[in-house]
């Protein structure tokens, strides 16, 4: 959707991300990959999953799965009241929810304003992590949940799908 | 005219492929009446479909063929072997020249030269010595027709622009004026087009109840049949059309063959000769036999529409949406008093019935009979046999079982592989046949049949059968595990390995151990599967199973622990719960039940805690967002909004299959 501007940073316009938080640390992600946020709400579990994909759920007639961030980064409690958020990404022609503790804001954001990430201890996997930025007070990760919601470990495509994209059907029908 | 190509195109498809069955089914020693004159009858649509848009390569090639099947039908030529062959290759080319005027590649002119060439020698073979040699007549002999047309006004028809576009091909002048006042459009039209052409041309644009074309008489010298005038049975000039329902005004005393114009013999009481070019007299008439008495292509046009198939799966999710709202509404329902609101739960009963009537009515928007990929066996069967020189009956069962439209497509080349496999390696050569005591003919069946809750697609040969031992051979050969010990089935399944082929030799036709693998590849993209049986020196069958990816199934909803999982319904057999006593019972299966499932003609008892209900279920895919689940087919909406998984059985039960013998090999490993 948005890969010009991310791998181009000559282009000036700013980016938005959506801010969310995760046990103590901030993390963005492009915006134009949100859908929608709404409250968390009774899965159905999938046998054999990974504790962290908690099931799947019903979004207006399609089967979503949901990943709980929190878990799977081994982060706050995996608590679930009426306060808990899911975000719903649109990543890879694929629609997923997240668990995370919280969402705070949108911020804007220059594309000269990430830096790069270096070595440190996040929770999150450097690979997935497009570097760091200052807002403020604030030290937000920006984050590629793009290539994050794709990876093996995500284990949330079949290998064999990941190669292909989605393919469209064509042709008529004589009725 | 370019918006009428596809009408064109799609007719003409359509034609060829009826000439095809025809002329494979044709009787060569008595031929049917008839599909002769069927077989004539789409060449001659062709030709004047083709004239019209100006696609004259086909035309050139159709008129050839149609003169020869004239001749043919008339009894003047005798119908042989090589003609039929001729009549198909013909046909072939035309296909490609078709495919070419789509968009496709160029076909080579040596292909078109080559099919005319072979129709012009056959001809000549056989010419009645009064025919004037067939070289000479230039293919289409520019004749001059003057035509009367007149055309009723209507808001919808735009005659000026018709006018327009038909002067382009030919001479046209304007003697009326239509008016809103009922006052029809009169053209004289000369041109190459005999009045049943251009009818056919205008077919296109104006419904054919609103125009009437009258050949002015004596004026048009001859016609593009005149080129054998001199054959004793053809008919007088200008009447060849009879058969196309637009004869109105041909002079019908001089019909020869009542048989010619059937289902269109409604125009007999019409006055022939001299019937006026005064609008009103026929046009009630026409409009009376508006339906019955249509040139085929104009019915064909009416009575189907094509629709792009994103439509009618939206159409397919609205329904299923719709099903699950009416669920909702029954579960609310059910909790209201059944006296009380007696007229609340007649509704939603009425609606129950009405969403199931509408989802099947949906449903079989996308169903196609499996005839459609059977129909072009014959042809394929008849070549390879010809080429091996194999006496092969095709024998096809159950053409008229539904499929799903995607499915169609994607079965058409797996099928012919294994078609072809088993004229190939399968039936044996007449004197092989013979030498193992069988008839010299080969029997090859193509059955299509419901089993369960899938489709089953069987090609079956009476040939030689899997060799066992060859197999085995030839997968030590490659370095494959495998023992002596292996069962039939799982020394069978060695030839879907990719590369794998026995046979001894490589021909055109197939050996080069290409396709087995890829039989199954596409298959199993299909979620089906592939199954042998076979017997050395009986023969093999190969059944595709297909399931029936309906979007919407009939199910049984069952509580697991505090999951409800759903049950496709075609795989329950019973549910019960039984007494205490049962040996060996490791859990209490008397606190739950059991629910009997059947697959693969294995019978499988699944504990369950609880039986919820049956009802319908609009099956959604896991994968979509998610990944595939082993032991799940998809998931469902509920009533209540909940997600619930779709267990799959067949995994399920092949995966206890699998465990049992595991177990039963260490087993004996251990003993």
């Amino acid at each position: 959707m948005d890969h010009a501007a991310v791998a181009d940073p000559a282009i000036a316009a700013p980016r938005e991300l959506l801010v969310f938080t995760l046990g103590d640390e901030q993390y963005g992600i492009d915006i134009l990959k949100v859908q929608e946020i709404r409250g968390y709400e009774a899965v159905t579990r999938i046998a054999g999953a990974p504790p962290f994909i908690k099931g799947v759920v019903n979004l207006r007639g399609s089967i979503v799965p949901i990943v709980d961030m929190r878990i799977k980064f081994a982060l706050g409690e995996a608590s679930y009241t009426p306060f808990t958020v899911v975000i719903i990404l649109n990543v890879m022609q694929r629609t997923v929810g997240i668990v995370v503790d919280g969402v705070s804001d949108v911020i804007q954001l220059q594309p000269d304003a990430v830096r790069p990430s270096p070595e440190f201890g996040a929770a999150v996997d450097t690979a997935y992590i497009e570097g760091l930025s200052e807002v403020g007070e604030r030290l937000v990760i920006v984050m590629d949940i793009e290539r994050l919601m794709s990876s093996a470990e995500m284990s949330l495509i079949d290998v064999a799908r990941r190669a292909q994209t989605g393919q469209q059907q064509g042709g008529s029908i004589n009725v | 005219m370019s918006q009428f190509h596809q009408v064109f195109f799609d007719e003409t498809d359509e034609h060829l492929a009826t000439m095809e069955s025809l002329l494979l089914a044709l009787d060569i020693a008595q031929p049917d009446e008839e599909a002769l004159n069927a077989i004539f009858r789409a060449a001659h649509s062709i030709k004047g479909g083709s004239a019209t848009f100006g696609f004259s390569d086909l035309t050139e090639l159709t008129h050839v063929l149609e003169n020869l099947l004239d001749r043919i039908r008339k009894g003047t030529l005798a119908l042989t072997m090589p003609m039929v062959d001729a009549f198909l290759h013909a046909k072939d080319v035309l296909q490609a020249l078709l495919a070419t005027h789509r968009g496709g590649d160029p076909v080579p002119e040596d292909d078109v030269m080559e099919a005319k060439r072979a129709l012009d020698e056959l001809r000549a073979d056989d010419c009645v010595a009064a025919v004037p040699p067939v070289e000479a007549a230039p293919v289409l002999a520019p004749v001059a027709h003057r035509l009367l047309i007149e055309i009723d006004v209507r808001e919808d028809v735009d005659v000026p622009a018709l006018i327009d576009q038909l002067a382009a091909q030919a001479e046209i002048a304007t003697i009326q004026q239509g008016s809103e006042g009922g006052v029809p459009w009169v053209l004289e039209m000369v041109s190459e087009l005999d009045e049943g052409e251009v009818a056919e041309t205008l077919a296109f644009a104006v419904d054919p109840s609103l125009f009437r074309i009258r050949l002015e008489q004596g004026v048009a010298e001859e016609d593009g049949f005149g080129l054998f005038m001199g054959a004793p049975a053809f008919p007088e000039p200008g009447i060849a059309l009879q058969e196309d329902g637009f004869g109105l005004f041909t002079p019908l005393e001089t019909t020869q063959d009542p048989l010619e114009d059937e289902g269109f013999g409604l125009f007999h009481p019409l006055p022939g000769e001299g019937a006026p070019p005064a609008p009103a007299k026929p046009a009630p008439i026409a409009h009376a036999e508006k339906s019955p008495a249509h040139a085929p292509s104009a019915a064909a046009a009416e009575n189907s529409i094509r629709v792009n198939i994103e439509k009618v799966d939206l159409l397919l999710n609205l329904v299923g949406e719709l099903v699950i709202t009416q669920s909702m509404l029954m579960q609310s329902a059910s909790y209201l008093d059944t006296v009380e609101h007696e007229r609340l739960h007649n509704g939603i009963n009425l609606l129950q019935r009405n969403s199931r009537e509408i989802q099947e009515a949906v449903m079989s928007i996308r169903m196609t009979p499996v005839g459609f990929v059977f129909n072009r066996f014959p042809r394929v069967v008849r070549d390879l046999a010809q080429k091996m020189d194999k006496q092969v009956e095709l024998k096809m069962v159950g053409e008229s079982t539904e499929l799903d439209k995607s499915f169609i497509e994607k079965l058409s080349d797996p099928l012919t592989h294994l078609v072809r496999n088993s004229l190939d390696h399968g039936i044996e050569a007449p004197d092989v046949r013979l030498a193992k005591g069988k008839s010299p003919q080969g029997q090859l069946t193509l059955r299509a049949f419901h089993q369960g809750g899938s489709i089953v697609i069987e090609v079956t040969d009476d040939g030689a059968g899997l060799d066992r031992e060859r197999i085995l051979a030839k997968a030590r050969e490659r370095g494959m595990t495998v023992s002596d010990s292996m069962t039939d089935s799982e020394v069978w399944n060695l030839i879907f390995e990719p590369g794998f082929s026995t046979a001894s030799v490589i021909t055109d036709v197939s050996g080069r151990g290409v396709g087995m693998d890829v039989v199954k590849r596409n298959i199993q993209s299909m979620g089906g599967r592939v199954e042998i049986e076979s017997m050395l020196n009986f023969g093999t069958t190969i059944g595709i199973h297909l399931p029936l990816t309906l979007a919407i199934m009939d199910g049984m909803s069952v509580r697991i622990g505090q999951e409800t999982y759903i049950l496709p319904l075609s795989f329950v057999l019973e549910s019960l719960q039984p007494r205490p006593g049962v040996p060996h019972a490791r859990m209490n299966p008397t606190e739950g039940i059991l629910i009997i499932v059947e697959c693969d003609d294995t019978r499988l008892a699944l504990l369950v805690d609880d039986l919820i209900g049956q009802q319908q279920f609009v099956v959604k895919n896991l994968e979509t967002n998610y990944r595939k689940v082993d032991g799940l087919s998809g998931a469902t909406i509920m009533g209540d909004g909940q997600v619930a998984l779709i267990l799959d059985v067949t995994t399920i039960v092949r995966s206890n299959q699998k465990a049992q013998a595991q177990a039963a090999a260490q087993l004996v490993a251990e003993g």
